[in-house]
Protein backbone atom coordinates (compact mmCIF):
# COMPACT_ATOMS: atom_id res chain seq x y z
CA UNK A 1 0.00 0.00 0.00
CA UNK A 2 1.06 3.52 -0.63
CA UNK A 3 3.13 4.48 2.68
CA UNK A 4 1.02 7.01 3.95
CA UNK A 5 -1.76 4.55 4.06
CA UNK A 6 0.61 2.52 6.73
CA UNK A 7 -0.79 2.05 10.12
CA UNK A 8 1.01 4.35 12.59
CA UNK A 9 1.28 0.97 14.54
CA UNK A 10 2.49 -0.84 12.12
CA UNK A 11 4.85 1.82 11.93
CA UNK A 12 5.98 1.47 15.03
CA UNK A 13 6.31 -1.98 15.18
CA UNK A 14 8.48 -1.92 11.79
CA UNK A 15 10.23 -5.01 11.01
CA UNK A 16 10.72 -6.39 14.20
CA UNK A 17 14.29 -8.45 14.28
CA UNK A 18 13.79 -11.31 16.59
CA UNK A 19 10.88 -12.79 14.54
CA UNK A 20 12.28 -15.39 12.00
CA UNK A 21 9.18 -15.36 9.99
CA UNK A 22 9.66 -11.68 8.86
CA UNK A 23 13.19 -11.75 8.69
CA UNK A 24 13.02 -15.05 6.21
CA UNK A 25 10.16 -12.81 3.70
CA UNK A 26 12.89 -9.75 3.78
CA UNK A 27 15.64 -12.30 2.91
CA UNK A 28 13.31 -13.61 0.16
CA UNK A 29 12.67 -9.79 -0.79
CA UNK A 30 16.22 -8.99 -0.78
CA UNK A 31 17.11 -11.98 -3.01
CA UNK A 32 13.98 -11.25 -5.61
CA UNK A 33 16.14 -7.76 -5.88
CA UNK A 34 19.27 -9.43 -6.75
CA UNK A 35 17.61 -11.45 -9.28
CA UNK A 36 15.72 -9.33 -11.22
CA UNK A 37 19.11 -7.11 -10.89
CA UNK A 38 20.61 -9.79 -12.66
CA UNK A 39 17.83 -10.62 -15.03
CA UNK A 40 17.75 -13.96 -13.79
CA UNK A 41 14.02 -14.39 -14.34
CA UNK A 42 14.05 -18.23 -14.54
CA UNK A 43 15.43 -18.11 -10.94
CA UNK A 44 12.53 -14.93 -9.92
CA UNK A 45 9.68 -17.37 -11.29
CA UNK A 46 10.93 -19.80 -8.99
CA UNK A 47 10.35 -17.43 -6.40
CA UNK A 48 6.25 -17.36 -6.94
CA UNK A 49 3.97 -19.13 -5.33
CA UNK A 50 1.10 -20.87 -7.45
CA UNK A 51 -1.48 -17.97 -8.39
CA UNK A 52 0.70 -15.26 -7.79
CA UNK A 53 -0.38 -12.24 -8.79
CA UNK A 54 2.10 -9.40 -9.61
CA UNK A 55 0.77 -5.58 -9.94
CA UNK A 56 2.11 -2.71 -10.89
CA UNK A 57 -0.92 -0.34 -10.74
CA UNK A 58 -1.34 3.08 -12.55
CA UNK A 59 -3.90 4.37 -9.73
CA UNK A 60 -1.99 4.10 -6.45
CA UNK A 61 -5.38 4.04 -4.33
CA UNK A 62 -6.48 0.68 -6.22
CA UNK A 63 -7.35 -2.39 -4.82
CA UNK A 64 -9.36 -3.69 -7.44
CA UNK A 65 -6.72 -4.20 -10.12
CA UNK A 66 -8.55 -6.00 -12.02
CA UNK A 67 -10.93 -3.15 -13.39
CA UNK A 68 -8.59 -0.14 -13.53
CA UNK A 69 -5.90 0.13 -15.88
CA UNK A 70 -2.55 -1.32 -14.85
CA UNK A 71 1.17 -0.91 -16.06
CA UNK A 72 1.58 -4.60 -14.91
CA UNK A 73 -1.08 -7.28 -14.29
CA UNK A 74 0.32 -10.51 -14.47
CA UNK A 75 -1.40 -14.11 -13.07
CA UNK A 76 1.03 -16.93 -13.67
CA UNK A 77 0.41 -17.28 -17.18
CA UNK A 78 1.59 -13.89 -17.97
CA UNK A 79 4.62 -13.62 -15.45
CA UNK A 80 5.63 -16.59 -17.44
CA UNK A 81 4.63 -15.41 -21.25
CA UNK A 82 6.81 -11.43 -19.76
CA UNK A 83 9.72 -14.14 -19.12
CA UNK A 84 10.30 -15.56 -22.09
CA UNK A 85 9.75 -12.25 -23.89
CA UNK A 86 12.75 -10.51 -21.84
CA UNK A 87 14.91 -13.95 -22.57
CA UNK A 88 13.48 -15.10 -26.02
CA UNK A 89 15.96 -12.68 -28.07
CA UNK A 90 12.42 -11.69 -30.04
CA UNK A 91 12.31 -8.22 -28.32
CA UNK A 92 14.54 -5.33 -29.05
CA UNK A 93 14.04 -3.48 -26.27
CA UNK A 94 14.81 -6.47 -23.57
CA UNK A 95 17.98 -6.87 -25.84
CA UNK A 96 18.74 -3.59 -25.05
CA UNK A 97 17.83 -3.46 -21.47
CA UNK A 98 18.86 -0.88 -19.18
CA UNK A 99 20.87 -2.04 -16.55
CA UNK A 100 19.45 -1.79 -13.10
CA UNK A 101 20.59 -1.60 -9.64
CA UNK A 102 17.63 -1.22 -6.83
CA UNK A 103 17.99 -1.18 -3.26
CA UNK A 104 14.83 -2.21 -1.16
CA UNK A 105 14.20 -0.86 2.45
CA UNK A 106 12.25 0.65 5.19
CA UNK A 107 10.70 -2.59 5.93
CA UNK A 108 6.81 -3.04 7.43
CA UNK A 109 5.19 -5.78 8.54
CA UNK A 110 1.66 -4.95 7.94
CA UNK A 111 -0.37 -8.06 7.78
CA UNK A 112 -0.01 -11.85 9.37
CA UNK A 113 -1.82 -15.18 8.95
CA UNK A 114 -1.15 -18.54 9.88
CA UNK A 115 1.32 -19.17 6.86
CA UNK A 116 2.05 -15.66 5.60
CA UNK A 117 2.74 -12.48 5.80
CA UNK A 118 2.37 -8.81 3.95
CA UNK A 119 5.39 -6.57 4.05
CA UNK A 120 5.32 -3.08 2.20
CA UNK A 121 8.55 -1.47 1.61
CA UNK A 122 10.56 1.22 -0.06
CA UNK A 123 12.08 0.40 -3.29
CA UNK A 124 14.53 2.98 -5.68
CA UNK A 125 16.13 1.51 -8.56
CA UNK A 126 18.34 3.48 -10.80
CA UNK A 127 18.98 2.29 -14.31
CA UNK A 128 21.48 2.93 -16.87
CA UNK A 129 21.02 2.72 -20.81
CA UNK A 130 22.98 4.77 -23.38
CA UNK A 131 24.36 8.08 -21.85
CA UNK A 132 20.86 8.36 -19.41
CA UNK A 133 20.79 7.26 -16.32
CA UNK A 134 17.72 7.34 -14.33
CA UNK A 135 15.35 6.78 -11.05
CA UNK A 136 12.39 5.23 -10.21
CA UNK A 137 10.80 5.33 -6.68
CA UNK A 138 8.23 2.86 -5.76
CA UNK A 139 5.85 1.34 -2.67
CA UNK A 140 6.21 -2.49 -2.68
CA UNK A 141 3.47 -4.58 -1.02
CA UNK A 142 4.42 -8.27 -1.03
CA UNK A 143 2.42 -11.02 0.32
CA UNK A 144 5.09 -13.90 1.63
CA UNK A 145 3.82 -17.40 2.06
CA UNK A 146 5.38 -20.33 4.05
CA UNK A 147 4.31 -23.42 2.68
CA UNK A 148 6.14 -26.74 2.34
CA UNK A 149 9.03 -25.54 0.30
CA UNK A 150 9.76 -22.79 2.09
CA UNK A 151 8.67 -18.68 1.46
CA UNK A 152 7.15 -17.83 -1.98
CA UNK A 153 5.84 -14.71 -3.27
CA UNK A 154 1.90 -15.11 -3.42
CA UNK A 155 1.31 -11.15 -4.30
CA UNK A 156 2.78 -8.26 -5.16
CA UNK A 157 1.95 -4.59 -5.73
CA UNK A 158 4.14 -1.84 -7.08
CA UNK A 159 3.29 1.40 -6.69
CA UNK A 160 5.22 3.70 -8.21
CA UNK A 161 5.72 7.42 -7.21
CA UNK A 162 5.02 8.77 -10.91
CA UNK A 163 2.70 5.70 -11.63
CA UNK A 164 0.14 8.42 -13.14
CA UNK A 165 2.75 10.17 -15.21
CA UNK A 166 5.08 9.67 -17.76
CA UNK A 167 7.09 6.08 -16.67
CA UNK A 168 10.52 5.18 -17.78
CA UNK A 169 11.05 1.78 -18.24
CA UNK A 170 13.39 -0.32 -20.47
CA UNK A 171 13.62 -3.95 -20.68
CA UNK A 172 13.98 -4.66 -16.98
CA UNK A 173 11.20 -5.16 -14.03
CA UNK A 174 10.53 -3.69 -11.13
CA UNK B 1 18.23 31.40 -40.70
CA UNK B 2 14.80 29.97 -42.20
CA UNK B 3 15.26 26.99 -44.28
CA UNK B 4 13.79 26.76 -47.46
CA UNK B 5 10.64 24.57 -46.18
CA UNK B 6 9.66 23.40 -49.83
CA UNK B 7 13.12 21.55 -50.38
CA UNK B 8 12.69 19.93 -47.50
CA UNK B 9 10.20 17.14 -48.12
CA UNK B 10 9.68 15.91 -51.36
CA UNK B 11 7.19 13.14 -52.47
CA UNK B 12 8.93 10.50 -52.09
CA UNK B 13 11.73 11.55 -49.18
CA UNK B 14 12.03 14.14 -46.74
CA UNK B 15 15.41 15.72 -45.06
CA UNK B 16 16.65 13.89 -41.77
CA UNK B 17 16.76 17.78 -40.32
CA UNK B 18 13.03 17.46 -40.13
CA UNK B 19 13.89 15.37 -36.61
CA UNK B 20 16.84 17.28 -35.55
CA UNK B 21 16.82 20.79 -36.43
CA UNK B 22 15.46 22.89 -33.18
CA UNK B 23 14.07 26.00 -35.43
CA UNK B 24 12.24 23.71 -37.68
CA UNK B 25 10.57 22.38 -34.30
CA UNK B 26 9.41 26.33 -33.30
CA UNK B 27 7.97 26.35 -36.46
CA UNK B 28 6.12 23.23 -36.22
CA UNK B 29 4.64 24.64 -33.03
CA UNK B 30 4.05 28.02 -34.46
CA UNK B 31 2.71 27.16 -37.97
CA UNK B 32 1.04 23.11 -37.47
CA UNK B 33 0.38 23.17 -33.64
CA UNK B 34 -0.80 26.73 -32.94
CA UNK B 35 -2.77 26.85 -36.27
CA UNK B 36 -4.75 23.41 -37.11
CA UNK B 37 -7.18 21.84 -34.83
CA UNK B 38 -5.53 19.62 -32.42
CA UNK B 39 -7.05 16.68 -30.03
CA UNK B 40 -7.35 17.60 -26.59
CA UNK B 41 -9.88 15.02 -25.39
CA UNK B 42 -12.98 12.48 -25.50
CA UNK B 43 -16.30 13.78 -24.30
CA UNK B 44 -16.35 10.67 -21.50
CA UNK B 45 -13.74 12.45 -19.87
CA UNK B 46 -15.34 15.29 -18.86
CA UNK B 47 -18.82 13.95 -19.17
CA UNK B 48 -20.56 15.96 -15.96
CA UNK B 49 -20.81 19.23 -15.35
CA UNK B 50 -17.59 20.50 -13.43
CA UNK B 51 -15.94 17.25 -14.75
CA UNK B 52 -12.16 18.99 -16.43
CA UNK B 53 -9.25 17.77 -17.49
CA UNK B 54 -5.65 19.07 -18.61
CA UNK B 55 -4.17 18.83 -21.83
CA UNK B 56 -1.69 20.20 -24.21
CA UNK B 57 -1.72 21.89 -27.40
CA UNK B 58 1.51 22.08 -28.85
CA UNK B 59 3.96 22.88 -25.77
CA UNK B 60 0.76 24.84 -24.24
CA UNK B 61 -0.96 23.85 -21.25
CA UNK B 62 -4.61 24.07 -21.49
CA UNK B 63 -7.45 22.93 -19.45
CA UNK B 64 -10.95 21.33 -21.12
CA UNK B 65 -13.72 21.77 -18.98
CA UNK B 66 -17.66 20.65 -19.09
CA UNK B 67 -19.48 24.11 -17.70
CA UNK B 68 -22.90 24.08 -15.84
CA UNK B 69 -24.55 24.92 -18.99
CA UNK B 70 -23.06 21.40 -20.40
CA UNK B 71 -20.30 23.31 -23.13
CA UNK B 72 -17.06 22.33 -23.84
CA UNK B 73 -14.43 25.01 -23.09
CA UNK B 74 -10.71 24.89 -23.78
CA UNK B 75 -8.99 27.38 -21.81
CA UNK B 76 -4.97 28.39 -21.95
CA UNK B 77 -3.91 27.16 -18.13
CA UNK B 78 -2.40 30.67 -17.32
CA UNK B 79 -3.49 33.08 -14.99
CA UNK B 80 -4.00 36.42 -16.31
CA UNK B 81 -1.97 37.97 -14.05
CA UNK B 82 1.46 37.06 -13.69
CA UNK B 83 0.68 33.82 -16.05
CA UNK B 84 1.04 31.17 -13.10
CA UNK B 85 -0.60 28.14 -13.76
CA UNK B 86 -4.31 27.91 -12.52
CA UNK B 87 -4.60 24.04 -12.59
CA UNK B 88 -2.44 21.32 -11.64
CA UNK B 89 -4.58 18.32 -10.94
CA UNK B 90 -4.62 16.06 -14.24
CA UNK B 91 -8.60 15.25 -13.93
CA UNK B 92 -10.99 15.75 -11.61
CA UNK B 93 -14.29 18.24 -10.98
CA UNK B 94 -14.87 21.40 -9.56
CA UNK B 95 -16.21 24.90 -9.34
CA UNK B 96 -13.77 26.66 -11.93
CA UNK B 97 -9.78 27.12 -10.58
CA UNK B 98 -8.29 29.66 -8.56
CA UNK B 99 -4.67 30.85 -8.87
CA UNK B 100 -2.56 29.67 -6.01
CA UNK B 101 -0.44 33.21 -6.47
CA UNK B 102 -2.90 35.89 -5.85
CA UNK B 103 -6.03 33.83 -5.73
CA UNK B 104 -7.66 35.33 -8.87
CA UNK B 105 -10.29 33.02 -9.52
CA UNK B 106 -12.30 31.91 -12.98
CA UNK B 107 -15.37 29.98 -13.56
CA UNK B 108 -15.47 26.67 -15.71
CA UNK B 109 -16.27 28.82 -19.01
CA UNK B 110 -13.01 30.87 -17.93
CA UNK B 111 -14.69 34.20 -16.80
CA UNK B 112 -12.71 35.84 -14.22
CA UNK B 113 -14.88 35.63 -11.32
CA UNK B 114 -12.66 37.23 -8.21
CA UNK B 115 -9.97 39.10 -7.45
CA UNK B 116 -8.70 39.96 -3.85
CA UNK B 117 -7.79 43.09 -2.70
CA UNK B 118 -9.64 44.67 -5.55
CA UNK B 119 -9.02 48.54 -4.41
CA UNK B 120 -5.79 47.99 -6.03
CA UNK B 121 -7.34 47.66 -9.27
CA UNK B 122 -9.92 50.48 -9.48
CA UNK B 123 -10.15 52.65 -12.35
CA UNK B 124 -7.25 49.85 -14.09
CA UNK B 125 -8.59 46.52 -14.51
CA UNK B 126 -12.39 45.21 -15.46
CA UNK B 127 -12.88 41.53 -14.71
CA UNK B 128 -14.47 40.96 -18.06
CA UNK B 129 -11.40 41.96 -19.81
CA UNK B 130 -9.66 39.12 -18.50
CA UNK B 131 -10.94 35.74 -18.54
CA UNK B 132 -8.80 33.02 -18.83
CA UNK B 133 -7.77 32.73 -22.98
CA UNK B 134 -10.54 30.36 -24.58
CA UNK B 135 -9.83 28.23 -27.43
CA UNK B 136 -11.69 27.42 -30.07
CA UNK B 137 -13.21 24.15 -29.48
CA UNK B 138 -15.11 21.42 -32.10
CA UNK B 139 -16.42 18.05 -31.43
CA UNK B 140 -17.12 15.38 -34.02
CA UNK B 141 -18.18 11.85 -32.49
CA UNK B 142 -17.20 12.83 -29.21
CA UNK B 143 -13.63 13.49 -29.97
CA UNK B 144 -12.85 17.08 -28.69
CA UNK B 145 -10.55 18.88 -30.61
CA UNK B 146 -8.91 22.64 -29.77
CA UNK B 147 -6.85 25.51 -31.85
CA UNK B 148 -5.81 28.40 -31.34
CA UNK B 149 -6.63 30.40 -34.66
CA UNK B 150 -10.69 31.84 -34.26
CA UNK B 151 -10.55 31.55 -37.91
CA UNK B 152 -10.15 27.92 -38.29
CA UNK B 153 -12.16 26.35 -40.88
CA UNK B 154 -15.12 24.23 -39.51
CA UNK B 155 -13.48 20.63 -37.12
CA UNK B 156 -16.11 18.77 -39.95
CA UNK B 157 -14.04 20.16 -43.34
CA UNK B 158 -10.36 19.67 -41.25
CA UNK B 159 -11.62 16.14 -40.89
CA UNK B 160 -12.84 15.57 -44.39
CA UNK B 161 -12.56 12.12 -45.68
CA UNK B 162 -11.43 10.59 -41.94
CA UNK B 163 -15.02 11.12 -40.59
CA UNK B 164 -16.57 8.17 -42.52
CA UNK B 165 -13.30 6.17 -40.59
CA UNK B 166 -13.72 8.55 -37.05
CA UNK B 167 -17.27 6.79 -37.24
CA UNK B 168 -16.64 3.32 -38.30
CA UNK B 169 -14.29 3.25 -35.37
CA UNK B 170 -17.13 4.00 -32.92
CA UNK B 171 -18.87 0.78 -33.61
CA UNK B 172 -16.37 -1.28 -31.49
CA UNK B 173 -19.44 0.38 -28.96
CA UNK B 174 -21.40 -2.49 -30.42
CA UNK B 175 -24.39 -0.34 -29.39
CA UNK B 176 -23.14 1.59 -26.37
CA UNK B 177 -21.49 4.61 -26.30
CA UNK B 178 -17.07 4.33 -26.38
CA UNK B 179 -15.65 5.60 -22.79
CA UNK B 180 -11.89 6.47 -22.15
CA UNK B 181 -10.98 3.77 -19.21
CA UNK B 182 -7.68 4.80 -18.76
CA UNK B 183 -4.25 5.62 -20.17
CA UNK B 184 -0.68 4.60 -20.30
CA UNK B 185 1.72 7.06 -20.65
CA UNK B 186 5.75 6.99 -21.92
CA UNK B 187 8.48 9.60 -23.31
CA UNK B 188 10.72 8.50 -25.83
CA UNK B 189 14.03 10.37 -27.41
CA UNK B 190 12.87 11.11 -30.25
CA UNK B 191 10.90 13.43 -32.66
CA UNK B 192 7.19 13.39 -32.70
CA UNK B 193 6.97 12.74 -36.06
CA UNK B 194 8.75 9.71 -35.81
CA UNK B 195 5.51 8.79 -33.70
CA UNK B 196 3.02 10.23 -36.06
CA UNK B 197 4.89 7.86 -39.31
CA UNK B 198 3.96 4.72 -37.03
CA UNK B 199 0.43 4.71 -36.74
CA UNK B 200 0.11 4.09 -40.55
CA UNK B 201 2.91 1.73 -40.58
CA UNK B 202 1.98 -1.99 -40.52
CA UNK B 203 6.01 -2.87 -42.72
CA UNK B 204 7.30 -2.89 -39.15
CA UNK B 205 4.80 -4.78 -37.28
CA UNK B 206 6.08 -8.05 -38.02
CA UNK B 207 9.53 -7.06 -37.02
CA UNK B 208 9.37 -4.46 -34.17
CA UNK B 209 6.66 -6.82 -32.43
CA UNK B 210 7.52 -10.66 -32.63
CA UNK B 211 7.96 -10.54 -29.35
CA UNK B 212 4.17 -10.01 -29.24
CA UNK B 213 3.03 -12.10 -31.97
CA UNK B 214 4.59 -15.07 -30.43
CA UNK B 215 3.09 -14.40 -27.27
CA UNK B 216 -0.89 -14.37 -28.21
CA UNK B 217 -2.95 -16.94 -29.53
CA UNK B 218 -2.88 -18.26 -32.95
CA UNK B 219 -6.02 -16.72 -34.12
CA UNK B 220 -4.84 -13.22 -33.10
CA UNK B 221 -1.68 -13.57 -34.71
CA UNK B 222 -3.47 -14.80 -38.01
CA UNK B 223 -5.62 -12.11 -37.49
CA UNK B 224 -2.72 -9.47 -38.52
CA UNK B 225 -0.68 -11.42 -40.53
CA UNK B 226 -1.09 -8.19 -42.57
CA UNK B 227 2.29 -8.63 -45.11
CA UNK B 228 0.41 -11.32 -47.54
CA UNK B 229 -2.67 -9.75 -47.25
CA UNK B 230 -3.78 -7.82 -50.29
CA UNK B 231 -7.15 -6.73 -48.35
CA UNK B 232 -5.07 -4.79 -46.40
CA UNK B 233 -4.80 -1.61 -47.44
CA UNK B 234 -3.79 2.54 -46.74
CA UNK B 235 -5.86 5.09 -48.05
CA UNK B 236 -4.42 8.70 -47.96
CA UNK B 237 -7.60 10.74 -46.30
CA UNK B 238 -6.73 14.46 -47.61
CA UNK B 239 -5.55 17.15 -44.95
CA UNK B 240 -2.54 14.65 -43.53
CA UNK B 241 -5.08 12.25 -41.94
CA UNK B 242 -4.79 8.82 -43.55
CA UNK B 243 -6.27 5.01 -42.50
CA UNK B 244 -4.54 1.99 -42.66
CA UNK B 245 -6.67 -1.39 -42.66
CA UNK B 246 -5.22 -4.19 -40.96
CA UNK B 247 -8.62 -6.29 -40.39
CA UNK B 248 -11.00 -5.92 -43.78
CA UNK B 249 -13.44 -7.87 -42.09
CA UNK B 250 -13.26 -5.29 -39.02
CA UNK B 251 -12.99 -2.30 -41.32
CA UNK B 252 -16.89 -1.50 -41.18
CA UNK B 253 -17.95 -3.91 -37.84
CA UNK B 254 -21.89 -3.64 -38.84
CA UNK B 255 -21.10 -5.46 -41.61
CA UNK B 256 -20.90 -9.32 -40.71
CA UNK B 257 -21.69 -12.14 -43.24
CA UNK B 258 -21.41 -14.83 -40.31
CA UNK B 259 -19.14 -16.65 -42.07
CA UNK B 260 -16.03 -15.40 -39.31
CA UNK B 261 -15.69 -18.02 -36.30
CA UNK B 262 -15.18 -16.05 -33.04
CA UNK B 263 -12.05 -16.14 -31.29
CA UNK B 264 -11.52 -19.09 -29.25
CA UNK B 265 -9.61 -17.00 -26.84
CA UNK B 266 -13.19 -14.37 -26.37
CA UNK B 267 -14.98 -18.38 -25.27
CA UNK B 268 -15.31 -17.47 -21.42
CA UNK B 269 -16.76 -13.92 -22.59
CA UNK B 270 -19.07 -15.22 -25.08
CA UNK B 271 -20.45 -17.89 -22.34
CA UNK B 272 -20.85 -15.34 -19.69
CA UNK B 273 -22.63 -12.63 -22.37
CA UNK B 274 -25.10 -15.41 -23.48
CA UNK B 275 -26.67 -15.91 -20.06
CA UNK B 276 -29.13 -12.75 -20.53
CA UNK B 277 -28.06 -11.31 -24.31
CA UNK B 278 -29.41 -12.87 -27.61
CA UNK B 279 -26.60 -14.72 -29.80
CA UNK B 280 -26.59 -11.61 -32.65
CA UNK B 281 -25.57 -8.96 -29.70
CA UNK B 282 -22.97 -11.38 -28.10
CA UNK B 283 -21.42 -12.00 -31.13
CA UNK B 284 -21.48 -8.46 -32.21
CA UNK B 285 -19.83 -7.43 -28.99
CA UNK B 286 -17.09 -10.35 -29.04
CA UNK B 287 -16.48 -9.09 -32.80
CA UNK B 288 -15.49 -5.83 -31.85
CA UNK B 289 -13.15 -7.13 -29.14
CA UNK B 290 -9.92 -6.19 -30.69
CA UNK B 291 -11.50 -2.86 -31.70
CA UNK B 292 -12.16 -1.35 -35.18
CA UNK B 293 -9.67 -3.39 -37.75
CA UNK B 294 -7.92 -0.28 -39.09
CA UNK B 295 -5.42 2.62 -37.75
CA UNK B 296 -7.18 6.10 -38.58
CA UNK B 297 -4.05 8.68 -38.68
CA UNK B 298 -5.59 12.30 -37.80
CA UNK B 299 -2.77 14.96 -38.68
CA UNK B 300 -1.20 16.39 -36.29
CA UNK B 301 -1.53 14.75 -32.95
CA UNK B 302 -4.05 11.74 -32.20
CA UNK B 303 -4.88 8.18 -34.05
CA UNK B 304 -7.89 6.00 -33.00
CA UNK B 305 -5.88 2.82 -33.63
CA UNK B 306 -7.66 -0.37 -33.48
CA UNK B 307 -8.89 -0.21 -30.18
CA UNK B 308 -7.68 2.80 -28.31
CA UNK B 309 -6.41 6.87 -29.17
CA UNK B 310 -2.48 7.30 -29.22
CA UNK B 311 -2.13 10.73 -28.59
CA UNK B 312 1.59 12.57 -29.21
CA UNK B 313 2.79 15.27 -27.58
CA UNK B 314 5.81 16.96 -28.81
CA UNK B 315 7.92 18.33 -26.03
CA UNK B 316 11.24 19.44 -27.61
CA UNK B 317 12.79 18.56 -31.15
CA UNK B 318 14.15 15.56 -30.04
CA UNK B 319 12.12 14.56 -27.10
CA UNK B 320 7.92 13.17 -27.40
CA UNK B 321 5.31 12.04 -25.02
CA UNK B 322 2.72 9.08 -25.86
CA UNK B 323 -0.24 8.42 -24.35
CA UNK B 324 -2.23 4.96 -25.23
CA UNK B 325 -5.94 5.73 -23.79
CA UNK B 326 -7.83 3.10 -23.19
CA UNK B 327 -11.55 2.58 -24.35
CA UNK B 328 -14.25 0.82 -23.18
CA UNK B 329 -18.29 0.33 -23.80
CA UNK B 330 -19.89 2.60 -21.58
CA UNK B 331 -22.62 0.85 -19.67
CA UNK B 332 -21.32 -2.50 -21.30
CA UNK B 333 -20.81 -5.66 -19.40
CA UNK B 334 -18.40 -5.77 -17.01
CA UNK B 335 -16.15 -8.69 -18.07
CA UNK B 336 -16.14 -7.08 -21.74
CA UNK B 337 -14.63 -3.95 -20.08
CA UNK B 338 -12.31 -5.84 -18.24
CA UNK B 339 -10.92 -7.92 -21.08
CA UNK B 340 -10.35 -4.58 -23.08
CA UNK B 341 -8.16 -3.77 -20.32
CA UNK B 342 -6.12 -6.81 -19.86
CA UNK B 343 -6.01 -6.42 -24.33
CA UNK B 344 -4.53 -2.59 -23.56
CA UNK B 345 -2.05 -3.61 -21.00
CA UNK B 346 -0.64 -6.59 -23.27
CA UNK B 347 0.59 -4.72 -25.63
CA UNK B 348 0.58 -0.99 -24.50
CA UNK B 349 2.56 1.18 -21.80
CA UNK B 350 5.93 1.07 -20.54
CA UNK B 351 5.68 -2.69 -19.40
CA UNK B 352 3.88 -3.54 -22.01
CA UNK B 353 4.62 -6.44 -24.89
CA UNK B 354 4.65 -3.78 -27.50
CA UNK B 355 5.26 -0.27 -27.24
CA UNK B 356 8.67 -0.81 -25.37
CA UNK B 357 9.84 -2.22 -28.77
CA UNK B 358 8.50 0.51 -30.60
CA UNK B 359 9.90 3.31 -27.93
CA UNK B 360 13.60 1.30 -28.94
CA UNK B 361 12.75 1.61 -32.77
CA UNK B 362 12.26 5.32 -32.35
CA UNK B 363 15.07 6.25 -29.92
CA UNK B 364 17.26 4.41 -31.93
CA UNK B 365 15.83 6.50 -35.35
CA UNK B 366 16.98 9.78 -33.65
CA UNK B 367 20.29 8.58 -32.46
CA UNK B 368 20.74 7.39 -36.10
CA UNK B 369 20.00 10.55 -37.89
CA UNK B 370 22.42 12.81 -36.05
CA UNK B 371 24.52 10.67 -38.46
CA UNK B 372 23.29 13.22 -41.73
CA UNK B 373 20.67 15.47 -41.15
CA UNK B 374 21.52 16.16 -44.71
CA UNK B 375 20.78 12.73 -45.74
CA UNK B 376 16.72 11.96 -46.73
CA UNK B 377 14.28 9.68 -44.65
CA UNK B 378 12.77 7.57 -47.18
CA UNK B 379 9.20 7.38 -47.31
CA UNK B 380 9.08 5.71 -50.58
CA UNK B 381 7.50 2.27 -50.45
CA UNK B 382 4.85 1.32 -52.19
CA UNK B 383 5.27 4.29 -54.78
CA UNK B 384 5.19 2.39 -57.83
CA UNK B 385 1.38 0.38 -56.68
CA UNK B 386 -0.27 3.24 -55.47
CA UNK B 387 -3.30 4.10 -57.06
CA UNK B 388 -6.70 6.36 -56.19
CA UNK B 389 -9.55 3.98 -55.06
CA UNK B 390 -13.18 5.24 -56.21
CA UNK B 391 -12.86 8.00 -53.85
CA UNK B 392 -9.74 9.48 -55.71
CA UNK B 393 -8.14 8.59 -52.43
CA UNK B 394 -4.40 7.65 -53.03
CA UNK B 395 -4.60 3.81 -52.07
CA UNK B 396 -1.81 1.12 -51.90
CA UNK B 397 -0.43 -1.53 -49.55
CA UNK B 398 -1.15 -1.19 -45.55
CA UNK B 399 2.62 -1.64 -45.15
CA UNK B 400 3.18 0.63 -47.69
CA UNK B 401 4.03 4.16 -46.55
CA UNK B 402 1.06 5.94 -48.75
CA UNK B 403 0.10 7.57 -44.92
CA UNK B 404 3.37 9.05 -44.23
CA UNK B 405 3.59 10.47 -47.89
CA UNK B 406 0.09 12.05 -46.94
CA UNK B 407 0.84 13.51 -43.53
CA UNK B 408 4.50 15.20 -45.09
CA UNK B 409 2.26 16.38 -47.48
CA UNK B 410 0.09 18.39 -45.30
CA UNK B 411 3.17 19.36 -43.19
CA UNK B 412 4.63 20.97 -46.29
CA UNK B 413 1.50 22.54 -47.01
CA UNK B 414 1.44 24.11 -43.52
CA UNK B 415 4.98 25.12 -43.10
CA UNK B 416 4.98 27.01 -46.24
CA UNK B 417 1.83 28.34 -46.32
CA UNK B 418 2.99 30.89 -43.60
CA UNK B 419 5.74 31.86 -45.27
Amino acid sequence: MPSEALSDAAVEAGLPFDDPQALSAVSLIWREAHLLDARRYEEWDALWAEGGEYVVPIDRDATDFASHLNLVYDDDRMRRMRIERLTGGLSISAAAAARTVRSVSRFVVTDREADAIEICSAQILVAYKREETFVLAADVTHRIEFGADGPRISRKIVRLVNSEDSVTASGFLL
Amino acid sequence: MTPDMASLVESDRVAGSLYTDPALFEQEMDRIFHRTWVWVAHESEIAKAGDFKTAWVGRRPVIVTRDRRGGINVLLNRCRHRGASVCETPKGNGNGFTCPYHAWSYALDGTLRGIPYPEGYEDVVEKKDLPLLKLRAGTYAGMIFASFDPDIEPLEDFLGGARLWIDRFMKQGAGYPIKVQGEHRFRFNGNWKIQLENTTDWYHFPIVHRSWMSSVDAETASMLSIMTDETAVTHALGNGHSVSISVAEHADLDVDDGTEKLQDRFGHIAEELSKDMPPEKVRRIVRSLHGAGFNLNLFPNVAMSMAFFRVLRPLSVGETEIRHVALGLDGGPEIVNRERLRIHEHFQGPFGFGSPDDAEAWNRVQRGVAGGAEMPILVNRGLGREKPNDLGQATSHATDETGMREAYAMWKRMMTDAE
